[in-house]
């Protein structure tokens, strides 16, 4: 379908395919199975300007928005994944920072982070306060000049890799979700330290680890936006803005896995012919199309519709991440259907596309918070209407 | 440092069809590319500005829509670019292009290196890079698959021979002619693509460059082209039949009866 996107927009596409087809794709089984973490590729990423592509001019952005974002996560989706992942999460660090940072936090880390030359992470997660952040347990006390941070975030994204992150942490228990601050916290801080690299079913480029804070002090000047409680607002006003990111990773990683079934069912012969020329494989192709082209146009539009500057988009946004992501997961998964035996072999590229997959039903909110935050959003509508 | 990199603009495939009536390549219908060996020669002078300082310019001479060669080497991170079209210099054969090339290298002016890739794709003569560096008169160095050691007054690289490699130590200025072997052309970067997509490629004529209508064009072309053809093939393939057993033995008998070993 033509999205009839600007010029620009065809350049930011055009260049993260390259990238994706030329320099991520050979790599994507090795990165698979290694899990390291791809360094080189994040740093042919940040020469080509694609870091910045959604970060305002000013700070050394292109100027463009969440679509933008959005174009290169799936381009790079439709390769590896894993690869997309490391890329969008430093972006998703970064959003509470451009959403609710004050300008001195802005121009002290932006820039950095729009040239790839820093890597940034979002630590909000924790081991017993994941879909519920009131029962987060990182705590920070003020002290002088400096916050203390206690604590463990796990699952972080980056986490290790990054050198910037912005660390959710309690500074008044009794007021619940508007008891959580946002803190900048960087790389090296003395206190703050890394737990093992997770061992994950999917997207295994990326790195994920625990981030351990054990009397770590911040400086008063990096609280978010210098204001208390917070931090539940910037975590939500960022997933706003970041989950039609995990729609365009779902539709990249459904892209890979279509193209990849669509040529493997014109040369594989069964029955002597093309198994594309049974209609029980054409009508599974064909579903998969039409199901990726639905996903892609919703992700698209939401992402449109947040860069015109609309007000509120939470329910969007989660239809985005939501329909999206389920769709990866059944359009690979019939990917892995239609090369039979081969597609469950690692030799072939669709089992490690299935496995990508499924992890965008669970983070950033997993599919069932998406449906409450959907659900909400409707009945508030209704009743301010009355 | 002020390097200067020849490009040209080639039809974007290896296998050139060539009119046989007229002796020339057909380009109708064929995509233009920048010729793959001189983005190993963009790459390679990018470097060297990124380690010593200085600006890239890159010159091509060309029908107008050359200019979109130049800008792919803009969007790679090139400073200038320069095209040399002229209707005077259409059907120049490699001794007038290398005039014409020398004499834009002369008006760009102070240029310590410049860089071309080996050959061509499309002529395959590899004969304009050493061309130019003699109507400069200035050392050159062929086939350079690694620069060890450059700074402001001279340079060491290793060139590749069918043996193994020489290596060369020059003064500088000079000119290098570079092959596959000595880098990985890096991507465009999109802010590179914009200031591309934005410039303006100047556009030099002979008059522009000084140059003596005698040795442009087909009038400075000694190259009398009787027939272009693609050359037959001479040896054939043998397909040995029956077992694997079988077919060793067969390949080792011919091997044998060949005097190979």
């Amino acid at each position: 379908m033509d999205y009839f996107l600007t010029e620009e927009q065809q350049m930011i596409k055009d260049l993260a395919r390259r990238i994706a087809d030329e320099k991520v794709a050979p790599r994507a089984l090795e990165l698979d199975e290694t899990g390291e973490f791809p360094w080189d590729l994040m740093k042919i990423i940040a020469d080509a300007d694609l870091f910045g592509v959604y970060l305002p001019e000013e700070y050394g952005g292109l100027g463009g928005g969440v679509f933008e974002q959005c174009l290169v996560v799936e381009e790079l989706s439709r390769a590896c994944s894993g690869v997309a992942v490391s890329y969008a999460a430093s972006g998703l660090g970064c959003m509470p920072i451009l959403v609710l940072g004050s300008e001195e936090q802005k121009k002290k880390y932006l820039p950095d982070i729009a040239s790839g030359k820093r890597l940034a992470a979002f630590a909000a997660t924790e081991a017993n306060a994941g879909s519920d952040p009131a029962g987060m347990e990182t705590s920070a006390v003020l002290d002088g000049d400096h916050y203390v941070l206690n604590g463990t975030k796990q699952w972080i994204t980056n986490g290790g890799e990054a050198e910037i992150y912005t660390v959710m942490a309690v500074t008044d228990k009794k007021k619940g979700p508007r008891g959580i601050s946002c803190f900048i916290v960087e790389k090296g801080t003395p206190g703050f330290t890394f737990g093992k690299k997770e061992n994950k079913m999917g997207i295994r480029a990326s790195a994920t680890r625990e981030l351990i804070f054990s009397d770590c002090r911040i400086p008063k000047e990096n609280l978010l936006g210098g204001k208390e409680g917070t931090g539940f607002i910037a975590t939500m006003r960022t997933f706003d803005r970041t989950r039609p990111g995990i729609g365009a990773q779902a539709i990249g990683i459904a892209q890979g896995a279509l193209d990849a079934a669509l040529k493997y069912a014109r040369e594989r012969k069964q029955f002597g012919q093309s198994i594309s020329s049974f209609q029980a494989i054409q009508h599974m192709l064909a579903d998969m199309a039409t199901q990726l082209e639905a996903a892609r146009a919703l992700v698209y539009a939401t992402a449109r519709m947040i860069d015109a500057g609309a007000k509120n988009f939470s329910k969007e946004s989660a239809m985005a991440k939501l329909f999206a992501s389920d769709t990866a997961m059944k359009v690979t998964t019939d990917a892995v259907q239609i090369f039979g035996g081969y597609g469950y072999m690692k030799e072939y590229p669709v089992e490690k596309m299935m496995r990508d997959a499924k992890i965008t039903q669970i983070y950033e909110g997993t599919n069932q918070i998406q449906r409450n935050v959907i659900a909400l959003e409707m009945i508030k509508e209704l009743a301010s209407k009355k | 440092m002020k390097i200067v990199v020849c490009v040209k603009q080639v039809p974007d495939t290896t296998e050139v069809k060539i009119n046989p009536e007229t002796n020339t390549l057909v380009r109708e219908g064929v995509a233009s590319v920048v010729n793959p060996f001189d983005m190993y020669a963009v790459e390679e002078a990018l470097r060297i500005k990124e380690k010593l300082g200085g600006t890239v310019v890159a010159l091509s001479m060309g029908p107008p829509q050359a200019a979109e060669a130049l800008k792919e080497t803009i969007a790679m991170g090139v400073d200038e670019a320069v095209l040399l079209s002229d209707r005077a210099f259409a059907g120049a054969d490699t001794l007038a292009t290398s005039y014409a090339l020398a004499k834009g290298i002369e008006k760009i002016g102070d240029v310590d290196l410049i860089f071309c890739g080996k050959q061509a794709i499309d002529g395959d003569t590899a004969q304009v890079g050493p061309e130019i560096a003699e109507k400069l008169g200035i050392p050159h160095v062929t086939y350079v698959k690694k620069i060890n050691e450059i700074n402001e007054t001279g340079l060491t690289v290793e060139r590749m021979t069918e043996e193994g490699f020489e290596r060369v130590k020059l003064p500088l200025p000079a000119l290098l002619t570079v092959v596959k072997e000595i880098n990985e052309p890096r991507l465009p970067s999109l802010k590179g693509k914009m200031r591309a997509k934005n410039i303006q490629v100047p556009v030099w004529n002979a008059e522009m460059i000084n140059a003596d209508p005698g040795k442009i064009g087909l009038k400075g072309s000694p190259t009398w082209v009787k027939r272009i053809f693609i050359p037959e093939m001479k040896c054939q393939g043998e397909i040995f039949d029956g077992s694997p057993e079988e077919q060793v033995k067969s390949l080792v008998d011919a091997i044998l009866s060949r005097k190979i070993v």
